[in-house]
């Protein structure tokens, strides 16, 4: 069995992480630059110290390459997420690992876009992708990645992961907090790293947690249109967190998308808020909440 | 360096494999019997019923029936006992087999025990879901905010194709329970073998969906399974062929991290063993107790490695998501 590593110490990173008390921290891009766009102006205006993207900048929406340039405009660093990673290496698909028919279908045809319309010079640049990116964040080491410290392929659902199983990612990781995303939906876990075990009430401070930031690419399966990210700062070991709802141009959005011949249940997902597709990966409990 | 796990599915493994070129007697392999690390304890499975079932399916791998008494029962207090030894090794997910689970008298407190800790997962061939039980589910999977996933075995579109396998009367029944499942907001995942060629699958999918919608259940995950030659199915089917084993070579550059023995054990009245599908076989036993089983890499002894190494971690509820790649 793999052992916990050394703790590092915290490595200062770019984009004003270094000494940040309050970031915000954006999920699955997916290529809505307008819901990208949207979250940045929204985070600028709540006059957070830093941002951070925690990848997948590709996937269901329209014209990848624009999301790059919001990305360099305001310098937010990226950790590597398995869209990144297959588009940057040309996988032959986006490493979801789909086995129902439907889901591989849109998954590929997804994919073959992204990948078509992705230029030569951000592949290269996603290619530079850390795996995983470490900072301080008040008194608290963070460790900020795609799917799990140890796979960046991994759904963490709120309903499929115990909380004793984050608290030995944690402290195989050596951290106190874990931000992530990859599934595309929003949620939090605290506990008291002494016990392991969940805090039903963590009014104090808490020692330990895990955040999935959600996603800005498309919404939460929950009937709304309006996507997340979420903003997380820390005083000493205070841990706050707040998810965010950015309403965008969704309209415009799902008209760039059509333009660009999207299959129209991706479409559909943008304007009415529910997944019509990738749903094979979806515990029953989250499934259930959805419209399919 | 890539992070991300490679992922085998049934049916589209990520990594195309290789069939070795030559035909060589089993006995040829060993002693080159590769073995596999325990990377990480992220599924622990409990032969919760042991392999007492109420069916005498033709093409079941541990040959389950109402007198195979091989492996008794699990009691809820020895499950207890390993629930508590899991927080501290990290477990991620919780199966439940046999057997049929629900023919243990303690299945619904043993699931309660489990929910409060984690997802659990029960494998079942339906035929004892009365309402009440599955009001008794329902309410289990309200009060956790962990996922109950019920696995309903269904092994054919008809009465007539499920029936030639499972035994009269179970296609009525495991149907029934959908339906009641569904009603109570379950969307169970149904398991089928695949006893029809490639071709013909998207044809069986939609008529599993036809069926399932006349019970009320339109929106199903269904779940494919490739035989396991060993059992019952050796009989009903053919057993596997000299050829379809694991050896060294077939592991090089081979991810084992897609194996489900790379991420699991399974816990059983009589030893703790590398994975659900050797139960009959002594080579899957590692240990008295988790610890010990956990510190023992499991061998690729058996012919039903070959199936685990073509597809991936079948039993899973999602293939590919079992390991530490760090």
């Amino acid at each position: 069995m793999t052992g916990p590593r050394d703790p590092p110490a915290p490595d200062p990173v770019d984009g004003g992480l270094a000494g940040a008390g309050r970031i915000a921290v954006f999920g699955g891009i997916y290529s809505n630059h307008l819901a990208f766009a949207a979250a940045v102006a929204d985070a600028r205006a709540r006059e957070v110290d830093a941002m951070l993207c925690l990848g997948d900048l590709g996937a269901f929406g329209p014209n990848p390459d624009k999301v790059f340039s919001i990305l360099r405009q305001n310098a937010i660093p990226v950790v590597k997420g398995n869209y990144d990673d297959s588009i940057a290496r040309g996988l032959d698909d986006c490493q979801c690992g789909y086995t129902d028919p439907r889901d591989n279908h849109y998954a590929r045809l997804s994919y073959r876009y992204t990948f078509e319309k992705t230029s030569p010079e951000n592949r290269a640049f996603m290619a530079d992708f850390p795996d995983e990116i470490r900072f301080r964040l008040g008194g608290l080491e963070v460790l900020a990645c795609h799917g799990s410290p140890r796979l960046t392929n991994e759904f963490l659902w709120e309903s499929t992961t115990p909380t004793h199983f984050l608290d030995k990612l944690a402290r195989d990781a050596g951290v106190d907090v874990i931000l992530g995303t990859h599934t595309g939906m929003h949620w939090v876990r605290r506990w008291d790293a002494a016990e392991g075990a969940a805090a039903a009430d963590m009014a104090g401070a808490s020692s330990r947690a895990y955040v999935n930031v959600g996603a800005l690419g498309r919404p939460a399966n929950d009937g709304q249109t309006d996507v997340w990210y979420a903003i997380v700062g820390a005083e000493d070991r205070e841990l706050s967190v707040e998810f965010v709802p950015v309403s965008y141009d969704h309209e415009a959005l799902a008209s760039e998308m059509r333009a660009e011949e999207l299959p129209e249940e991706f479409v559909e997902t943008i304007l009415t808020g529910w997944w019509t597709t990738c749903l094979e990966i979806l515990p029953g409990k989250e499934r259930a909440r959805g419209r399919w | 360096m890539s992070k991300a796990l490679p992922i085998a599915a049934p049916g589209a493994p990520a990594i195309a494999p290789t069939p070795p070129e030559s035909a060589h007697a089993r006995a040829n392999a060993s002693p080159g019997v590769p073995e596999v690390e325990l990377r990480a304890l992220d599924q622990l499975w409990f032969q919760v019923s042991g392999t007492v079932c109420n069916l005498r399916c033709n093409h079941c791998f541990i040959s389950c029936s109402p007198e195979n008494h091989s492996f008794w029962f699990l009691s809820r207090a020895e499950v207890a006992a390993h629930l508590t030894d899991s927080v501290r090794l990290g477990v991620k997910e919780y199966y439940f087999t046999g057997g049929e689970p629900f023919m243990n008298r303690e299945m619904l407190q043993i699931l309660e025990d489990t929910l409060a800790l984690g997802p659990a997962t029960v494998l079942t061939n339906g035929t004892l879901l009365p309402q009440r039980t599955v009001d008794r589910l329902a309410a289990l999977a309200e009060a956790s905010p962990y996922t109950l996933e019920l696995r309903v075995s269904i092994d054919g579109v008809t009465e007539a194709m499920n029936d030639a396998i499972r035994g009269a009367g179970s296609f009525e029944r495991a149907i029934g329970a959908v339906g009641r499942l569904a009603a109570a907001g379950f969307l169970p995942i149904i398991t089928t073998m695949r006893t029809w060629e490639d071709a013909e699958t998207d044809g069986m999918l939609g008529a599993f969906r036809k069926a399932l919608a006349a019970v009320g259940y339109d929106r199903p995950r269904i779940k494919i399974l490739p035989p396991l030659r060993i059992g019952a199915e050796a009989d009903r089917d053919r057993p596997y062929s000299d050829v379809e084993f694991v050896d060294h070579d077939m592991m090089s550059d081979y991810p084992a991290e897609q194996l489900l023995c790379s991420g699991a054990r399974l816990v059983t009245a009589e030893g703790v063993w590398a994975c659900p599908i050797l139960l009959d076989y002594p080579s899957g036993r590692l240990g008295d107790t988790l610890n010990e089983a956990a510190a023992r890499p499991a061998r690729l002894a058996e012919q039903a490695c070959y199936t685990c190494w073509v597809n991936g971690a079948i039993c899973s509820n999602m293939p590919g998501f079992t390991a530490d790649a760090t």
